[in-house]
């Protein structure tokens, strides 16, 4: 499930503003919002992870440098925004007093140029003095009274190019800083995509036997993504966050003590009434979650089993199972969403009594003269932006435990065992003639559970072999030991005397062709799909291999013929055609020996009986093992094994299994003709 | 999206409450700059220490109300928001529920479970954000600028411009990165699809050594979606600093500008701080604002598949003057001249067939994949209706029955045994839910699934997975047969519910299943002839219509359908011996395993 990026912008878009007044809508992580998932090992995955960043730690350098940097620009333009308040306020109050003092003076008296306050005010009765502040007074005694003040605009020009310059470099750095981390973190999460695709390849299929493809898939695109996202965005939002978090206590103790402490008091309330929510709310989202997942699962089963619901009339059962876990799956979905989103209000609330504490120490110290209008202005400002980066740290712990437990699933797959190394192996068997000898061979899927006890064969170049028994009995086991997609346990299987174990894996498949049941073909074109084993045959063979398999009537019955793309479930062309299309693979590859299944599923009668003949083409003078579905395949078979619960239990061929009177004949007289599937 | 807004109706109180609990955050909100303007102009300036400590506490109270109404919001509209899914989402399954065939094939599977989960789901996402953030920003973004207008009219204008530069700015980039969106999102799919194919292709891929080749698939799959996605993100890295910027400058531009209008005696200091304070807020309104433009139109497209479902009425219903079925017994199914078309197709796929399925006799469809057989079966239990001609059942149409009655009826054993989650009992009782044990333990018996059931841990208990995915094929045939008997049917119909039998189970099974059917109507699709080879009536389909009726020997005589297929799955001398091995066999299983079944 790939996230939407459309959605993922609409929410990042929400939550960068940060100094707007009460704090900017859902301001929680991620993590916050959602379940939990703890990995198992975090420290030894960080680690991990840390060395994947490795190549770009000169990048990753620069990346915390201009985020501090832009941190840092970003935390000291309030203060030049207060001190510019100030001076607006302090011209201001100059104004004011002017006009008071000039308003007292008899509207004939000449100030001569230079006269200042001091000069003045001696002429004013010492009841009137009292009257007025004593740090205006102090001002008023320096303040040139000849000319009426005005605001200096003159002086807050250099405030703004100051402030501009500080904006726009922080705007900057900010951009450079996430230019440099998308592509530090894109790189990683290729590398990451890149290593698993390669590893899928390298796996053996004792692996993929044993787990549902959706799970390795998930970690391509989930756990990828989560592990991606976090690089992009949180590393530099720890970054930014503590600089932030110090940078803005600095910036505080600056302007004053006192406020400072009137607005960090709060800090470790909303903490801990952070942390405790976020604490609370995993309870409700683990709840949500498990009705979740029991309703879809529901959903599932029910539309999947739609008609046999309705035929036993089920739907009223069907449908008050349904509200019940609806009813459930509502309960915990509003608490985890209402939890999720107090975050929010409280976080807000903790901002606002930070506002009216500043503003009634502020006003207070500002009466008594230690601050001015423009140090509360800037306080506000701070108090602010502090409430960002609390949110942030508070969630990161949460952030780093879901990031470690998709990069563990990585890791975990990264670093499982793979097929054994055969560098040394250099074997090559030219022109082989197809000759099996199976020596003692003994196997298991599981060492501790031998299925094939000691199985020996010789079989010669060119000829056929059938292998039966029951649906279950393990008949694919034969081609997978042939192939050495497993290897066997003890004994050895020999191709014209050689050890396949001795050679590479890839050569010992290429003296294989093999037309499996499961008829895999790619999103790609017929002629393709026909080329997968030779991809330079020219389209005179193609076509040649696909009249062998009597598969070119159709292909040219189609729009594009051989050059119709396949699509993506390949169901624009029949069951039966993708058949003899496998066919045609496995007749172009020309190999030596070959590997059949018989079965048939969901094919009508006529393309039956051309897979039938395209099959016997085929086989034309190879050594062939055929999972054999019909009867008249396995009397004419040179060799028939016989398997039940995992291993052979007999073998010979047909007249002289029949005589044995055991397994093979009480099977034959069942007639297992069917093609039931395996 | 507003279609679905009308099952908002059940909460038309609370969505009032939550209205008026919006207006209480905002007034606290917005209240909170005056009392510091207050501060600044009437406290600081006449350095009355009174009057900062009597509107800080003012400002507490206020700041408190706030929270309390926060919280409110975010109450109600969790409230709301999971509510209104939780509705939705009972409809949409219920109407779901009661689709037919026709409406379910219409859809798709896959997707009717995607518009029941994902898309409810997002439309719940989007409604909590809509209740607790976007409907305060219109409320929030007008008040503030009514209050930002009449501290300093004649810097309103700073305002207009932020925004109108703000909008621009994010339509511009939307402009740009939209289609890149779409481009995205292929190339995600593309890149799932290679992974896909490379998982499901392992054996052949390993076997025709191309593990390069899907490498360098993969590998450009990969490099093609690195590139977009470094594309894009950069793109939308450029947001935050933009926005910071403009925030910023708009405060600069305030102070620089209030400054002159102080200079003149037109504004007061606490007002220039307060109407800062506003900027912000209307600010961050529009932004609010513009996210519903980008998030609306997605859940949109959710909320018109969810309409689509709700709006869809089953084409099968009961009739309305449903004919009681009390009066109607036996079993007997008849045919009379029925066509048969798909919706929407031109060809038919059944065409005028006729025939009588008596009580006590076993009536089999064969024919070729693409026959018809299974469609014909599923006219039956009305899965579809005819397209013209009629289906009686005792005589009466079978569009005449109530559905439940007209089910109630039936024993229906599908082709892959579907089985629901629960224990192998709660599957059985599924065909009955008033079965006693010893009905359940009866009809497991005659299924042949006792043997099996018995080797489970917890027997009858134990527990089955989603889908049964824990059962073996085989063994949901035989559960899934023993969930039709035990509802004791008047006619049964097997779907090729044999196919996943090994021969000796089939033929026990059907030797076992003969007391059980003794006088009901039974009716068979297979696909191997043995399984049919004694059915009292044999019905050959090919192409849709009837190719030949009869016993086995007969139509292996007369028609020519028939023999193909007889002989594409036996040899001929094979037909003629098959007869005698199945009568043998029978009578093995008769005399050493199952010697009650001598009595009947």
């Amino acid at each position: 499930m790939s996230e939407d990026p459309k959605l993922q912008s609409a929410k990042t878009g929400a939550n960068q503003p940060k100094s707007a007044m009460p704090m900017g809508p859902g301001g929680a992580g991620r993590a916050a919002m959602a379940l939990v998932e703890k990995p198992k090992n975090f420290s030894a995955t960080m680690k991990k992870l840390v060395s994947y960043m490795k190549p770009f730690w000169i990048s990753i350098i620069f990346v915390f440098v201009f985020a501090i940097a832009s941190t840092v620009f970003a935390i000291a333009s309030p203060k030049i925004l207060g001190n510019m308040t100030n001076q607006v306020v302090s011209d201001f109050i100059d104004m004011k007093s002017y006009d008071q003092i000039i308003a007292i003076l008899p509207k004939t008296f000449k100030i001569a140029p230079g006269t200042t306050g001091a000069q003045l005010l001696q002429n004013v009765p010492p009841a009137r003095l009292a009257q007025i502040s004593s740090s205006i007074l102090d001002r008023l005694k320096s303040l040139d009274f000849s000319v009426r003040p005005q605001i200096n605009f003159g002086k807050l020009k250099y405030f703004v190019i100051e402030l501009l310059l500080l904006y726009i470099l922080s705007a900057l750095f900010s951009y450079i800083q996430g230019w440099i981390m998308t592509g530090v973190s894109q790189k990683i999460t290729y590398q990451f995509r890149r290593d698993i695709s390669e590893k899928i390849n390298r796996l053996p299929l004792t692996y993929f036997d044993k787990r549902t493809f959706g799970e390795t898939l998930s970690r391509v695109t989930n756990d990828v993504d989560t592990v991606s996202q976090t690089l992009n965005q949180s590393l530099t939002q720890i970054v930014t966050s503590i600089t932030m978090i110090i940078g803005i206590v600095i910036m505080m103790f600056t302007i004053s003590w006192q406020m400072t402490l009137v607005s960090l008091v709060l800090v470790p309330l909303s903490f801990i009434l952070i942390a405790v929510i976020i604490k609370k709310s995993q309870h409700y989202f683990k709840e949500q979650q498990d009705s979740l997942g029991e309703l879809n699962g529901h959903i599932e089963e029910m539309y999947a089993g739609h008609n046999v619901m309705r035929v036993f009339n089920g739907q009223q059962r069907s449908i008050e199972k349904f509200e019940k876990i609806n009813t459930k799956l509502f309960s915990s979905a509003w608490m985890s969403q209402f939890l999720s989103g107090l975050m929010m209000p409280i976080m807000t609330f903790v901002g606002n009594l930070g506002f009216v504490g500043v503003s009634v120490v502020g006003g207070w110290l500002a009466i008594k003269g230690t601050i001015q209008i423009g140090d509360i202005q800037a306080f506000i400002q701070y108090v602010n932006q502090f409430n960002q980066p609390i949110v942030q740290t508070a969630s990161i712990a949460n952030v780093m435990q879901s990031t470690a437990a998709a990069a563990e699933r990585v890791f975990e797959f990264l670093d499982e065992k793979e097929e054994s190394a055969e560098d040394e192996k250099n074997i090559v068997l030219e022109g082989s003639k197809g000759a099996v000898d199976f020596n003692k061979v003994v196997f298991g899927y599981n060492p501790d559970k031998i299925i094939i006890k000691d199985f020996s064969a010789d079989i010669k170049p060119g000829q056929r072999i059938a292998i039966v028994g029951p649906t279950g009995a393990g008949k694919t086991t034969i081609v997978n030991l042939l192939m050495r997609f497993y290897d066997v346990n003890k004994g050895a299987i020999k191709i014209d005397g050689v050890d396949t174990r001795d050679m590479k894996r890839a050569e010992v498949r290429k003296l294989f062709g093999m037309v499996l049941q499961d008829t895999w073909l790619f999103n790609g074109t017929i002629r393709e799909n026909i080329a997968y084993g030779k991809p330079d045959a020219t389209d005179e063979e193609i076509v040649a291999a696909a009249q062998a398999a009597h598969a070119d009537h159709f292909i040219h019955a189609l729009p594009q013929g051989y050059g119709l793309e396949l699509n993506e479930e390949a169901d624009n062309i029949s069951q039966g055609e993708k058949q003899l299309l496998t066919i045609a693979r496995a007749m172009l590859a020309k190999t030596p020996m070959l590997i059949l299944d018989e079965a048939t599923s969901s094919v009508d009668t006529r393309t039956e009986l051309l897979i039938q003949k395209a099959m016997e083409n085929l086989m034309k003078g190879k050594t062939s093992f055929v999972i054999a579905h019909r009867l008249s395949t396995i009397r004419d078979a040179d060799l028939i094994l016989v398997m039940n619960d995992g291993n052979i239990v007999e073998q010979g061929n047909h007249k002289e299994l029949l005589a044995k009177n055991g397994f093979y004949a009480s099977l034959y007289n069942s007639q297992f003709v069917a093609g039931s599937a395996e | 999206m507003l279609k679905l807004f009308k099952y908002l109706k059940p909460y038309t109180l609370q969505m009032i409450a939550l209205i008026a609990l919006v207006f209480g955050t905002v007034a606290a909100t917005l209240e909170l700059p005056d009392y510091m303007a207050a501060i600044i102009n009437d406290g600081i300036a006449k350095s009355d220490t009174g009057l900062i400590f009597h509107n800080g506490l003012l400002m507490l109270l206020i700041a408190l109300g706030g929270a309390v109404c926060t919280v409110g919001v975010g109450f109600l509209a969790s409230k709301i928001a999971t509510g209104f899914s939780r509705d939705i989402r009972n409809k949409v399954f219920s109407r779901v529920e009661s689709f037919s065939l026709v409406e379910i094939n219409k859809f798709s599977t896959a997707s009717l479970i995607t518009r029941s989960t994902n898309d409810i789901q997002q439309i719940q996402t989007v409604m909590v954000l809509l209740l607790r953030m976007v409907l305060q920003a219109p409320i929030m973004g007008i008040w503030a600028i009514f209050k930002a207008y009449h501290l300093a009219s004649s810097l309103s204008w700073i305002i207009a411009l932020a925004v109108a530069i703000l909008l621009g700015i994010i339509f511009v980039m939307f402009a740009v990165a939209l289609p890149k969106f779409k481009i995205l999102q292929k190339l995600v799919d593309r890149l799932n699809l290679v992974t896909r194919e490379n998982l499901t292709g392992l054996r052949v891929i390993r076997a025709f050594n191309n593990e390069k080749l899907e490498q360098a698939k993969f590998e450009k799959a990969n490099v093609d979606l690195t590139a977009t996605n470094l594309f894009v993100n950069r793109l939308m890295v450029v947001m935050q600093p933009v926005m910071m910027l403009i925030l910023n400058l708009t405060s600069v531009l305030i102070v620089w500008m209030g400054a002159g209008l102080i200079n003149s005696g037109n504004l007061e200091i606490g007002n220039m701080i307060a109407f800062i304070q506003y900027a912000m807020q209307i600010i961050m309104s529009f932004l609010m604002i513009s996210i519903v433009f980008i998030m609306v139109p997605r859940a949109s497209v959710s909320a018109e598949r969810i309409n689509e479902v709700i709006d869809t009425e089953p084409i099968i219903k009961d009739s309305k003057n449903p004919i009681s079925a009390k009066n109607f017994h036996g079993g007997v199914v008849e045919f009379k001249n029925v066509t048969f078309c798909y919706p929407g197709a031109d060809t038919p796929v059944l065409e005028n067939i006729s025939f009588k399925a008596s009580p006590g006799e076993t009536t089999a469809f064969i024919g070729s994949t693409g026959s018809g057989k299974s469609t014909l079966i599923n006219l039956i239990p009305r899965f579809y209706d005819v397209s013209s001609g009629e289906i009686l059942l005792d005589g009466v149409d079978v569009r005449q029955y109530k559905l439940e009655d007209l089910y109630a009826k039936i024993g229906f054993i599908p082709q892959k045994g579907v089985l629901f989650s629960g224990t192998v009992e709660s599957n059985i009782k599924y065909g009955a839910p008033e079965a006693s044990n010893s009905e359940v333990k009866k009809s497991a018996e005659t299924s042949q699934a006792e043997e099996f059931i018995n080797n489970l841990e917890g027997k009858f208990n134990a527990p089955i997975a989603e889908g049964g995915a824990n059962v073996s094929g085989g063994q949901k045939q035989r559960l899934s047969i023993a969930r039709a008997i035990v509802r004791k049917p008047e006619i049964y119909i097997f779907d090729d519910s044999f196919s996943a039998l090994d021969f000796k189970t089939d033929a026990m099974l059907r030797q076992a299943l003969k007391g059980e059917t003794q006088n009901k109507t039974v009716l068979i699709v297979a696909q191997r002839i043995s399984t049919i080879l004694s059915a009292e009536k044999i019905i050959v389909l090919d192409d849709g219509k009837i190719a030949g009726v009869g016993i086995h020997q007969q139509l292996l005589k007369d028609c020519d359908v028939y023999r193909e297929i007889a002989y594409s799955q036996l040899s001929e001398d094979e037909l003629e011996t098959y007869q005698i091995d199945v009568n043998r066999e029978k009578a093995e299983i008769e005399s050493k395993e199952n010697p009650s079944l001598l009595a009947t």
